[in-house]
This record gives structure tokens, C-alpha cells and sequence, in this order.
């Protein structure tokens, strides 16, 4: 895919893509969104910088082995689930912190664990696919 | 024999669990007072409490007389086989099966919790197996060892059923508490208990119709023999009998289903070990003799015939494992077993002869021998019988022919002529001269003080486990009543058939030939059992992955169709008038029909694309964008990872006769059309929203969120998204590493 | 509306074990796909549809005057999506591979693991 458009293109779609993603994550308690979208969005804009400018260069991009986002991910997810455990809680309850109008919560931490955790194995999936084929 | 010294260790392993064996029948022996006494011996400990299940031990009368012949004639029997075998290779591994075979039994006899006596009665079904089996090299061993143990184990799963009724009509496991109740017998579920326990009973004690597994035993070591078909194996059968009397006997089916087994049994086995050239054979056909003749006593509910039956249990352990061993005796110092290659024995083997004798006239019941006490009781509790005529009868011809073929074993081998045998006799090592001499003296001490020996024993199993008021005493002179007449005729009738053997063969034998052969039917069984099974995994199993989704799916579809055909639920049947609603769905259906019809790669992923975009645009219009997202991000995926692995696969072909698309079309069809009756009935009955308002009034005040499905996703059900995570990584990684791995050579 | 829905449901079913049924493994992996739509249809038609009021509460937590649409289903749904998605790449995964094993992709004649006996 030698498309000059598409491989020009690609690299501020992506950026895009990453910074939409983080929005929807971080909008995901209130409003339509979440870890799950966010991981997605995020994890199709670096597929779309794959394919324009290969996935070498895209796992250069990404600077981290998505596998280990992935796990990365998971052990976010875990150490927020067990935190409420150490406050005598059972574990997955959510703590909140709330400073005026901000709201600090275990529970935004677990779901930024959720959205590596999808971003990570999906684009362990794709790059493998893509390198196979 | 003795200067085998080179290989003292397995001898050596004789010797010990010899005196194991000893010292578990000295400890036994002590509780003997205490058991006369009416206390019996209760020890337990919990096993599976929630289930009321305790590995709980009791010795009273019964299991006492049980454990004092397992430990005493396995001590004999380990003496004995360190004569007969001890130079054998695998000798050290035999000692082994057969402790762990007498533990077993042990453990069968003196449980007090019905689950641990199934579980020890099936021990001694595996145990027996390697035992009979033991000479592994021989196929026919093999098969013998294999016909024992599933007959036995069959019985026994029957057996298993039957205890779990017993426990559900009784209210618990516990023997104790089941023989102390008020009985089953008017139990709804007696019959099926009844039905089942015989036939574990049965099985395991060898009775008609699966009597054939025993004789086929013999292929076993004859110190296997000794032990599991005079005091042990086939006796645990008339144990459980006896043991489950009070709380099982006393019907009409009992009476009747103990009577006819046990007669026909006894009278069939009598009459075929006549004719039997093989001493050992002649002895496994006797040994179904006496555990039919227990049977049909256990049949009866009179004190005289319960004690004729556990008197005779005792006559019969003691002098069928000296003659089992006096067989064993004879083959190893001739080389032969055969009844007509043997004569004039007695001057080469003195003491093994002077134990023939003793234990045949015990068998034959002459007196003063026990056997003539127990012979006596006999006919005095066949009196007492519901069937009396027919019990006497049958005891009558089956004490008869024992003592004609007493006088066979005894006489022929021993006296007349010397026959030159395979090699020149000689007379058994003192290890093997031990058992049979003592037990069979020991036949002739309990004749004589019968009742100072053994009436408290036998009396305390009369009282304290069969629930009797009385035993019958044990008497050498009972005085000259018609059990006496009936002794007389049977001695007149025995030495009848014995002066007659010839011309009683050619009667019986055209006969004999002429009755089916239930080995030769167990044969059969297990053939049409293979071919079954070979039938069933070519039916079932065809290894094509087609026939399996098939299956999969027709299952499925019966199982949803059954249930919507019984349960005609009301349907909710209300189209929308949304005009929109009804362009998406055609758009959605067009994409699946277009997948299913194109031959190209590409219009297929489009024609799927289209339907996962479809059930977006249903999932926005239904008011779920959050879920509408992710479904639009996901199929795009999809389509990209299609696209891309679409490069290298090739195209798309379908080869279906038109008989399988015919099938597979309505097995399709069925699945759908029920996948939609069933939300339609869904649809039509109310909706209970109690979860999902819990969700809406506390989404904010327990977890400051606005987006309820968020905040169930990452709050209320963290946990639950946690694991989904572990699955959509493990698939990831599961995936790249299929993917990544080297290819091999070869498919 | 869910009677529509329902009918889509049914139909995708019916398409899905269609395809999946064919002994073409790339036809198989359509049926999947077709199979989780379907089936995550007949979820969301389960817990009834509301159209055009999406579960999300007012500010500080105000629950709306109408019906919202029923959240259970949709996290539910939402879950469904993603595993679903982890299901069909790993089956897509196998299937290249399968290929590159066999040189086909008829399962039929897949026999590694279970050989023909009597051929």
C-alpha cells in the first residue's frame, strides 16, 4: 500500500485517533465512552498507521511491545481492584476521591487498565496477522 | 524347596506378613470376650461428614467370626505360599496383593458404614483381580482375572445403588443404626433395594446365574485359591447376607430369592464337581456348593437355620482351604492334578494324606468331625423353612454327592495302587504342611469341643448381629431326631454315588453337555460389547468436524423446539411502524444474504460488514450508544483482519450433496424460528427491572457515575470485566502464538 | 419492535449455523461472526428496546422522567461484543494456520487428530 495520501494522512489520523481515544476514556463514567471504546478507537488508529506505513514502523511507533501493554494493562486493572482490598473493603469496590470538582477514583484507574488492556491485545493480534501474512 | 536361600528377601516378606497376619488374629481373638459380652467394638472416624459418610469400624459376633478366619487362614495362607512359590520371581509383589487383598476383606467385614464397606468390597474386587491375574503371562489368567473382577465389580455398582436406597429409606449409613431400626422390609423402596443388593450379593458370592466367574478362578496361584474361595472373596457375598438379615429378611422375596439361588446353586455345583478330573476344579465346584447351601439357609428366619448357616460358614472356611492346600501340596510334589494320574499317595506324602482325610471326613460330615455338627444343623434349620421339603431335599442330594466327592479327594490320590506321576512324589515343605494340617485338625478339636469353642462366638453372632433370641447349640449327639435320620440317608446315598461314580457319570454327562454354557455366553457378551462399542465411535465419533457442529446444533434446536412445544408459551407478536427500524433490519438481512450467496471473498466480508453495521444502527436506535460504538469499532476490526488474512486463504468453495443441505438447512431453519419464538414468549411476559434500578438509583450515589452501563462495567461488576479481560488477552496471545510458531514439517 | 428484532435475531441464527455447517472454514468464520450479531440481538431484544433514551442519568444523578433503556443488557451486550471479538480472532488465527498446515481449509478432511480407521 504505497498510497502517499494514505502514508501522510495516517500519521495525524492516528494522532487523532489516540487523543479521541483518550477523551472517550476519561468521558466513559459520565457520558457515552469508556475503556472498552477507548482501548478500540485507540488500538484501530495505529492499525491504520500499519497499514500505511507497515508494521515495523508502526511497532517503532508504539515504542512498547503491545503484548506487554496488554498484561501492562491487566496488572493496572488488578492493582486497582485489590487497593479497596488494603482499605479493609472487598476487592473491586471503588474509592473515590473528590476535590472540588475533580473526581480521583480506583474506579478510573481500573478502567484505564481496562483500555490497555483491549488496546494492547488487539494490536498483538493485528501486528501478528499482518507480519504472517 | 527350603536350601532356596539365594532369595531370602521375598521369603522373608512371607514370613513377616504371616506374623502380621497372626498378630491381627491374636488382637481380634481379644476382643472375644468383650463381643460375647454383647459389647461389640465401635471405632470411627469422619470421612465425609456432609454426607453422613464415616470410615466407622464395629466388630460384634458376626464380623468377629469373619475377621478371626481372614486373619488366621491369611496367616496360614502366607506361611503356605512361601513354601510353594517363594522362589518366584515376583514373589515379593505377590505377598503384597494378597495383604493388601486381606486388609480389604478386613476392612469389608468389620465396616460399619455401608460406603466403606462398598468401598472395601470393591477393593477386593481389584485386589482379586491382580491376584487371580497374577500369572500375567498367560492370556487365559488374564481373562479369568478380567471375567472375576467385572462380574464382581458389576455386583458391586449394583450393590453401591442399593446402599444409597438403603441410606435414603433408613435415614443414614450407619449399620448400626439401620440393624437397630425398625427393618426395611415395609420400605416403598425395599424392592429395589432387595433387587439390588442381591445381585451384588449374588455376584460376588458366585451364585446361579453368575456362578461361572469361580470355577475360572482356579486360574489363579493355588494359595490364591485357598484364600479367596474358602474364608475370603466369594464370602463376602454371604457376609453381606447375613449382615443385612435383620433389616432385609424375613419376606416372602427374600426367602424365595435366597431359597431357589442357593438350591439350585448347590445341587448344580455338587453334581458338576463329580465330575470334575482336576482336584482343584473338583474343589471350586464344592466351594459353590457350600455358598449355596449358606444361601438357602440364610433364606430362612429361624434361629436353627441362621445358625446352621453361620456354623457351616465356619466348617466350610476351615477345611476347604486345607484342601485347597493339600491340592497345592499334591501338584507340587507330583507335577499333576489329575484325579486319574494319582493313587497310592499316602506312603510318599503321610502328613499331607492324614490332612486330606481329616478335612474330607469334615466335609463329607462324618463324626466326630465339626462337619458332621454342621451337617446336622442343616437339615435340623431346613426344617424350619417356609419351602422345608425343598430345602431338606436339596440339602439332602448336595450333602450327598460332597460326600462322594469327599471320598474321591481323600481316597483316590492317597490310597489303592501307586500311579506313576509326573515325577516321583515327595512330601511338602513343613511351610506348606503347616496349613492344612492344623486346619484340618483343627476341624476335628471343634468337633469334639464344638460348643465350649465355638457356641459363645457363633451364639453372639446369632444374638448380637442377626438379632436372634437364641443359637442353636452345637452338639455332636443331638439325640435321634429326623436330622439324624437324614444324616443316615445321605451317608447310604453318598457312598451309593461313590461305589457308582461311572455309571452316575454316564447319566449326567449327556445331561451336563446338553445345558448352556454360561461362559461361553459371557464370551459372547463382551464380543457383542466390542462391536457395540467399535459400532458407536464410527456412529458418534466419525472424526469430521461437520457432523459434530451437526449434532451440536440439532441438539440445540430439539431441545429449545421440545421445550416451546410443551410449554406453548404465549407469543408478543407487535410489528413496529417505524419505517426506519423496518429499512434497517432489510439492510441487515440483505448483508447476510449476501454473505451466504457470493463466491467472493470481498462481497462476503461486506455482506457481513453490512450486518454488523446494521445491528449498530439497531443498537444507536435502541438507545445503547455505548454499545453501538464498540460493535462499530469491532466489526470494523473484524473486516481489517478479514481483509488481510483474506489475501492468503483461498476462495470460498462449498461441496454439499444435496441430502446434507437438505438436513442442514433444517436443522438451521428449526434453530432460528426457535431462537425467535423464544424472545417473542420473553417479550410477552413481564419485565423484572429490579436489577436495572438498582443500577439507575445508586449509579450515582454509591459510584458518582452518569453512565449507568459504564459505571456497571468498571464498579458494580469490576470483577466480572476483570476476567473478560483475562479472556480477550489469553485469545490474543493464544492467537499470536498460533500465528508466530515455526512451521513444522509435515501437516 | 422487539417482534421484529426478534425476527432479525432468528433469521442471522439460522444464516450463521447455516454457514457454519459448510465444512469451509472461512464460511464458518462468517457464520461466527453472523452467529455473536445474531445472538447479541436476541439479548438486547430480551431486556426490551426503548428507543431514543439511552441509559445515562442527569446531573448529580437524576433519573429522568420516562423509561430509560434497560443498562443490564447493555453491559451485558457490551461484554458480549469484545469476547465475541477475542473468539473470532483466535478462530481466524487457527484458520491461517490450518491452511498453511494443510493446504486447505475443508474440515472434513482435517483427520490429525482423529484419522480415518478404515482407510
Amino acid at each position: 500500500m504505497n498510497s502517499l495520501i494514505l502514508s501522510v494522512g495516517a500519521r495525524f489520523l492516528t494522532g487523532l485517533f489516540l487523543l479521541f481515544s483518550l477523551f472517550v476514556l476519561l468521558r466513559g463514567h459520565n457520558s457515552p465512552g469508556g475503556g472498552f471504546i477507548g482501548g478500540l478507537i485507540g488500538a484501530a488508529g495505529f492499525v491504520l498507521y500499519s497499514f500505511a506505513a507497515g508494521v515495523e514502523d508502526a511497532r517503532r511507533a508504539l515504542r512498547v511491545d503491545p503484548r506487554a501493554i496488554g498484561v501492562w494493562g491487566m496488572a493496572i486493572a488488578v492493582l486497582s481492584g485489590l487497593a479497596s482490598a488494603l482499605a479493609g473493603l472487598d476487592p473491586f469496590t471503588g474509592l473515590w476521591l473528590i476535590l472540588a470538582d475533580l473526581a480521583l477514583s480506583t474506579v478510573l484507574v481500573f478502567d484505564i487498565g481496562v483500555y490497555l488492556a483491549v488496546f494492547g491485545a488487539i494490536l498483538t493480534l493485528v501486528f501478528a496477522l499482518e507480519e504472517t501474512v | 524347596m527350603l536350601d532356596g536361600a539365594s532369595d531370602g528377601a521375598g521369603r522373608m516378606l512371607g514370613y513377616a506378613a504371616s506374623i502380621l497376619a497372626a498378630l491381627i488374629l491374636v488382637s481380634m481373638a481379644l476382643m472375644v470376650p468383650a463381643v460375647v459380652d454383647g459389647r461389640p467394638v465401635l471405632f470411627a472416624l469422619d470421612w465425609a461428614p456432609s454426607l453422613g459418610i464415616s470410615l466407622a469400624f464395629m466388630v460384634d459376633g458376626l464380623s468377629l467370626i469373619f475377621g478371626l478366619l481372614i486373619s488366621g487362614i491369611g496367616s496360614l495362607i502366607f506361611l503356605y505360599a512361601t513354601g510353594y512359590m517363594g522362589d518366584h520371581p515376583q514373589f515379593g509383589r505377590f505377598v503384597l496383593f494378597l495383604f493388601a487383598f486381606m486388609v480389604s476383606m478386613l476392612g469389608l467385614v468389620l465396616a460399619r458404614d455401608l460406603i466403606t464397606l462398598f468401598l472395601f468390597w470393591e477393593l477386593t474386587s481389584i485386589t482379586s483381580y491382580l491376584l487371580i491375574g497374577f500369572d500375567h503371562d498367560n492370556p487365559r489368567a488374564r481373562r479369568n482375572a478380567l471375567q472375576a473382577m467385572l462380574v464382581t465389580a458389576g455386583g458391586g455398582l449394583a450393590l453401591l445403588a442399593g446402599f444409597i436406597l438403603i441410606g435414603t429409606a433408613a435415614g443414614g449409613y450407619d449399620l448400626a443404626q439401620i440393624l437397630a431400626g425398625p427393618g426395611l422390609q415395609d420400605s416403598n423402596l425395599y424392592g429395589a433395594i432387595l433387587v439390588l443388593v442381591l445381585l451384588g450379593a449374588f455376584t460376588k458370592s458366585a451364585q446361579f446365574p453368575f456362578h461361572f466367574w469361580l470355577p475360572n478362578a482356579m486360574a489363579a496361584p493355588t494359595p490364591v485359591s485357598a484364600y479367596l474361595h474358602s474364608a475370603t472373596m466369594v464370602k463376602a457375598g454371604v457376609y453381606l447376607l447375613a449382615r443385612l438379615h435383620p433389616a432385609l429378611g424375613g419376606t416372602i422375596a427374600w426367602s424365595m430369592a435366597l431359597t431357589t439361588a442357593g438350591a439350585v446353586t448347590a445341587v448344580l455345583a455338587s453334581v458338576l464337581a463329580m465330575r470334575q478330573g482336576d482336584l482343584k476344579q473338583a474343589l471350586a465346584y464344592t466351594t459353590l456348593m457350600a455358598l449355596g447351601t449358606i444361601t438357602m439357609l440364610l433364606a430362612g428366619a429361624h434361629p436353627y437355620a441362621l445358625t446352621a448357616a453361620v456354623t457351616f460358614l465356619i466348617i466350610h472356611s476351615l477345611y476347604k482351604a486345607s484342601l485347597f492346600m493339600v491340592v497345592g501340596a499334591v501338584d507340587h510334589g507330583t507335577g499333576t492334578r489329575d484325579v486319574g494320574q494319582l493313587g497310592g499317595l499316602g506312603r510318599a506324602m503321610p502328613l499331607t494324606a492324614l490332612a486330606a482325610v481329616l478335612a474330607c471326613a469334615s466335609m463329607a460330615g462324618l463324626p466326630p468331625m465339626i462337619g458332621w455338627i454342621g451337617k446336622e444343623l442343616i437339615y435340623a434349620g431346613a426344617e424350619t423353612m417356609t419351602a422345608a421339603p425343598f430345602v431338606a431335599a436339596a440339602a439332602v442330594a448336595a450333602n450327598a454327592l460332597m460326600f462322594a466327592v469327599a471320598g474321591i479327594i481323600a481316597l483316590r490320590p492317597f490310597f489303592g495302587a501307586p500311579v506313576a506321576t509326573p515325577h516321583p512324589p515327595h512330601e511338602a515343605p513343613w511351610q506348606m504342611l503347616a496349613g492344612p494340617v492344623i486346619l484340618a485338625l483343627g476341624g476335628l478339636v471343634v468337633g469334639v469341643l464344638a460348643q465350649p469353642l465355638l457356641g459363645s462366638v457363633v451364639g453372639s453372632a446369632l444374638t448380637g448381629s442377626l438379632l436372634q433370641d437364641r443359637a442353636a447349640g452345637l452338639h455332636l449327639w443331638a439325640g435321634f431326631n429326623r436330622a439324624f435320620v437324614l444324616s443316615l440317608l445321605t451317608f447310604t446315598l453318598g457312598v451309593m454315588l461313590y461305589l457308582m461314580r461311572d455309571r452316575f457319570a454316564a447319566l449326567v454327562d449327556p445331561v451336563l453337555r446338553r445345558l448352556p454354557s454360561l461362559d461361553d455366553g459371557w464370551d459372547r457378551l463382551l464380543d457383542g460389547l466390542r462391536v457395540l462399542a467399535a459400532w458407536q465411535t464410527r456412529v458418534l465419533q466419525t472424526g469430521r468436524l461437520t457432523a459434530y457442529l451437526m449434532a451440536v446444533f440439532a441438539v440445540v434446536a430439539l431441545a429449545l423446539g421440545l421445550t416451546i412445544i410443551r410449554t406453548r408459551p404465549e407469543i408478543a407478536m407487535e410489528l413496529p411502524r417505524s419505517a426506519f427500524l423496518w429499512l434497517t433490519a432489510i439492510f441487515t438481512a440483505a448483508g447476510a444474504v449476501l454473505a451466504l450467496n457470493t463466491h467472493s471473498r470481498i462481497a462476503a466480508i461486506a455482506g457481513i460488514g453490512t450486518v454488523g453495521i446494521g445491528v449498530a444502527v439497531i443498537f444507536i436506535y435502541a438507545g445503547a450508544p455505548d454499545v453501538a460504538t464498540t460493535q462499530l469499532m469491532v466489526e470494523t476490526l473484524s473486516a481489517v483482519m478479514f481483509a488481510i488474512a483474506a489475501l492468503r486463504l483461498p476462495g470460498i468453495t462449498e461441496r454439499r450433496s444435496p441430502r446434507r443441505q437438505m438436513a442442514h438447512g433444517v436443522v438451521a431453519l428449526t434453530t432460528g424460528l426457535c431462537v425467535t419464538a423464544i424472545i417473542l414468549s420473553v417479550t410477552a411476559s413481564p419485565l423484572d427491572r429490579s436489577i436495572t434500578s438498582y443500577f439507575e438509583e445508586n449509579s450515582y450515589a454509591l459510584a458518582h457515575g452518569l453512565n449507568i452501563v459504564n459505571v456497571v462495567l468498571v464498579d458494580f461488576r469490576a470483577f466480572d470485566t476483570f476476567g473478560e479481560l483475562i479472556v480477550v488477552l489469553l485469545a490474543s496471545f493464544g492467537a499470536y502464538a498460533v500465528l508466530k510458531r515455526k512451521r513444522r514439517a509435515g501437516p | 419492535m422487539e417482534t421484529l428484532v426478534a425476527c432479525l435475531a432468528g433469521f442471522l441464527v439460522s444464516m450463521a449455523i447455516w454457514l457454519m455447517l459448510s465444512g469451509n472454514l472461512m464460511r464458518f468464520l462468517f457464520g461466527l461472526l453472523l452467529l455473536s450479531n445474531g445472538v447479541n440481538l436476541a439479548i438486547l431484544a430480551a431486556g426490551r428496546l426503548t428507543p431514543g433514551a439511552p441509559p445515562l442519568l442527569g446531573t448529580s444523578g437524576a433519573l429522568p422522567p420516562d423509561t430509560m433503556a434497560n443498562a443490564l443488557p447493555q453491559a451485558l451486550l457490551l461484554t458480549a461484543i469484545v469476547i465475541g471479538f477475542g473468539l473470532f480472532a483466535f478462530a481466524l488465527a487457527l484458520t491461517i494456520r490450518a491452511y498453511r498446515s494443510f493446504g486447505h481449509l475443508e474440515v472434513d478432511r482435517m483427520r490429525s487428530a482423529e484419522p480415518a480407521e478404515d482407510s
